[in-house]
């Protein structure tokens, strides 16, 4: 095999094995869809840094490390309380727990859904739901998809399914956890979730991947959300993988007529990160809404890469992703919005700001905007600052020290952010991680 | 012999200069108010007044070339301004900045409790922080509303001005030192602005009002009136001299400043 071939070597053997283990029994469909992925990968390999899309991404460390496929079925000595600890629980909602990338049934809650809807893991649908899942898994059709989705594909075994009826309001979040733990070395997981909500339906739903402590690991993760008609959904996705962690994560998202759909991604953790979003506005009247936070230090990586695609009339969309950049990290922010010929009257606003904290930290923001229709508003902002020297002074004029007030501004920045989480204990929790977080906070009693 | 009863010196600036830019600003400013007193500090475009208020709030981007201020008694210079601002030095900015999602009440209440600290006293709770800031409020006719929202975040020129004079009634400072108070007022909000600030009047407290224009005077009677001209203080009276600035403008100052000096070359 030709030098160049090696990075994709250990995948394609595991994927031997692996394949060899998957249950035959009705379920060949999956198997097709499988060797169909991983043909597209052994074409591709790993993207390099002469690919537009990874250009300010190097994935070399990742591939250097010999991850192997995660075995699941353990829940690896993990409570439902060392869990609640960590994702500020109790919530009243169901919660799916995934111990490297399989249901831990043992550690989740599923709370008796409204009729009709689904909340289960993958591995039950391959089951129990081909009729609704196979055409959700074509679509993102294997062989033409990117080399890390096509890995997820090649892979497909686990990860969470909800499917809502119409007409069906959901009170309550659907927590999805995904946690990941490597005491035995480096492993790989690739979970993959699909929530198809229905006409007129409304739904939380809210990823969090977690790592227990700094162990080495890659989560490979793709996400699959279609709106119907109507649909209210609101998805947040907070990462908090280990310091030492690989994620790749591929979010797809399809907006039906009127259809709303807001995603909030917040990423803390993670030594190299890279976030994909997809968002198509479908039909007409759609409206979407994509914040973002990133807060990185050390030497971690983050890369957000997100897609608009007004591809019908009168669609909204609305982007707001801010980074905090300390020490010697790296934020990439590439920003993608498409009005299509079709799509007049289209209204997309996109801003992503960024405040370097050190001297050594660099961001690459690039706004891009592809319009092909005349009748529409579009606008983009970028700003790579420090923090407002104007601000500051005022502070320390009225008292304020120093540093309390470098702080302050800090989380004055990413404020706005924190306050769009609608889940309350989510959002409480997750200032309190700021806090601890961010540059040095001395606790003014305000 | 200082007579009894006589008030110690506040501030006392000698030969202060200062550049911003690499151009020097201050060119030698001296000047000694004590407390009670009121100085106004007038000037035209370039002379340095927003500098000197600057400088003496310990703006980084200023750098004094010379010169000392003493603070009761201590090197105002070698201190930092939030040590400054906790010792009771207040500016009241000419154009003060917005901050979205820092609330007007969290930044005084954590601006009034370091400066409470700093001097040893207790910090105020929420409830005994609410009552005091209400009664302040009433000083400058400001909505309780604005509170809650970021400081200066979409208020009005007067809105702002109002409330950097708030702020100055929450935390009493000693010397208070006003950088245009008056600029992009209406005659409606420069009467309220001045009422607040008159309200504030105190034989413990001294106050710089540096302005432009003559007629905030008229409403903040200062007792000394100081001009300021290319970089120092070139003559100093009562508030007489701000009628007779605004008469011969500040061309007839720099006239008879001109002519001073040749008179006082050698012939």
């Amino acid at each position: 095999m030709p030098a160049i071939f090696e990075d994709r070597k250990p995948y394609l053997d595991a994927f031997a094995r692996f394949a060899r283990e998957q249950p035959g029994n009705g379920r060949a469909w999956a198997g097709v869809l499988r060797r169909e992925a991983i043909e597209r990968f052994e074409q591709l390999g790993f993207p390099t840094q002469k690919d537009e899309a990874w250009r300010c991404t190097s994935v070399a460390p990742l591939i250097r490390i010999p991850f192997a496929l995660a075995e699941g079925g353990r829940t690896e000595g993990l409570t439902a309380e060392v869990l609640e600890r960590l994702t500020f629980e109790p919530w009243e909602c169901s919660h799916l727990v995934f111990v490297n990338g399989r249901f831990a049934p043992s550690l989740s809650r599923v709370r008796r859904p409204p009729a009709g809807v689904k909340v289960k893991s993958l591995e039950t649908a391959l089951r129990q739901d081909r009729d609704r899942l196979e055409p959700i898994l074509r679509r993102t059709a294997p062989t033409q998809a990117p080399a890390f989705a096509a890995l997820n594909a090649a892979f497909l075994r686990d990860g969470a399914f909800v499917d809502i009826p119409p007409g069906t309001v959901l009170e309550e979040p659907i927590h999805l956890l995904f946690v990941s733990t490597a005491e035995n070395g480096p492993t790989v997981s690739h979970p993959r979730t699909v929530a198809l909500i229905g006409d007129r339906s409304r739904v939380t739903i809210v990823e969090s991947h977690v790592g227990i402590r700094d162990d080495v690991y890659f989560t490979n993760a793709a996400t699959t959300i279609v709106a119907g008609a109507g649909a209210i959904v609101d998805h947040t996705k907070l990462q908090r993988e280990s310091v030492e962690a690989f994620h790749v994560a591929n979010l797809d998202v399809e907006i039906g007529r009127d259809a709303r759909f807001a995603s909030h991604s917040i990423a803390l953790g993670g030594h190299l990160v890279r976030n994909d979003v997809a968002v198509t506005l479908a039909a007409e009247g759609g409206d979407c809404v994509l914040n973002g936070l990133y807060v990185t230090s050390g030497r971690q990586h983050v890369d957000n890469h997100t897609l608009i695609d007004h591809a019908k009339p009168h669609g909204t969309s609305r982007e707001l992703y801010k980074g905090v950049l300390d020490e010697a990290s790296r934020g990439v922010f590439d920003g993608v919005i498409i009005v299509r010929p079709d799509a007049q009257k289209s209204d997309a606003r996109q801003e992503n700001r960024n405040l370097l904290i050190s001297e050594e930290a660099l961001v690459d923001s690039k706004p891009t905007l592809l319009i092909n229709n005349d009748d529409v508003k579009c606008s983009h902002a970028a700003t790579i600052g420090q923090l407002d020297e104007e601000a500051l002074f005022y502070l320390r004029s009225r008292g304020m020290g120093e540093e309390t007030a470098r702080s302050l501004l800090i989380h004055a920045f990413v404020s706005d952010i924190v306050s769009r989480i609608a889940v309350s204990p989510l959002r409480a929790g997750l200032e309190c991680l700021l806090f601890i977080r961010l540059p040095k906070h001395h606790p003014v009693r305000a | 012999m200082a007579e009894e009863g006589q008030t110690k010196t506040m501030l006392e600036i000698r030969s202060l200069r200062a550049t911003a830019g690499g151009k020097e600003i201050l060119k030698g400013i001296d000047l000694i108010v004590r407390a009670g007193e009121v100085h106004a500090i007038m000037g035209p475009n370039g002379s340095g007044k927003s500098t000197l208020a600057h400088v003496l709030a310990g703006r980084e981007t200023f750098e004094v070339t010379g010169g000392q201020v003493i603070y009761e008694g201590r090197d105002l210079l070698a201190m930092p301004p939030e040590e400054r601002a906790r010792e009771g030095i207040f500016l009241a900015f000419q154009y003060p900045v917005e901050i979205p999602g820092v609330s007007n009440m969290y930044l005084l209440k954590a601006a009034l409790n370091a400066m409470r600290k700093h001097r040893g006293l207790p910090e105020l709770d929420a409830i005994e922080f609410l009552a005091l800031v209400r009664e302040k409020m009433k000083l400058v006719e400001m909505d309780e509303a604005l509170l809650n929202r970021s400081v200066n975040e979409g208020f009005s020129g007067g809105e702002k001005k109002r409330n950097e004079i708030f702020q100055m009634a929450v935390l009493g400072p000693r010397l208070a030192i006003l950088d245009e108070t008056d600029s992009g007022l209406d005659i409606d909000a420069l009467k309220i602005v001045a009422r607040g600030v008159n309200s504030l009047r105190s034989p413990e407290r001294a106050m710089l009002v540096i302005t432009h224009y003559q007629r905030l005077l008229d409403y903040i009677v200062p007792g000394t009136v100081h001009v300021l001209h290319n970089g120092r203080i070139v003559r100093t009276g009562g508030k007489e001299l701000a009628l007779e600035l605004e008469a011969k403008g500040y061309a007839g100052v720099e006239e008879s400043v001109r002519g001073s000096r040749r008179a006082a070359l050698p012939s």
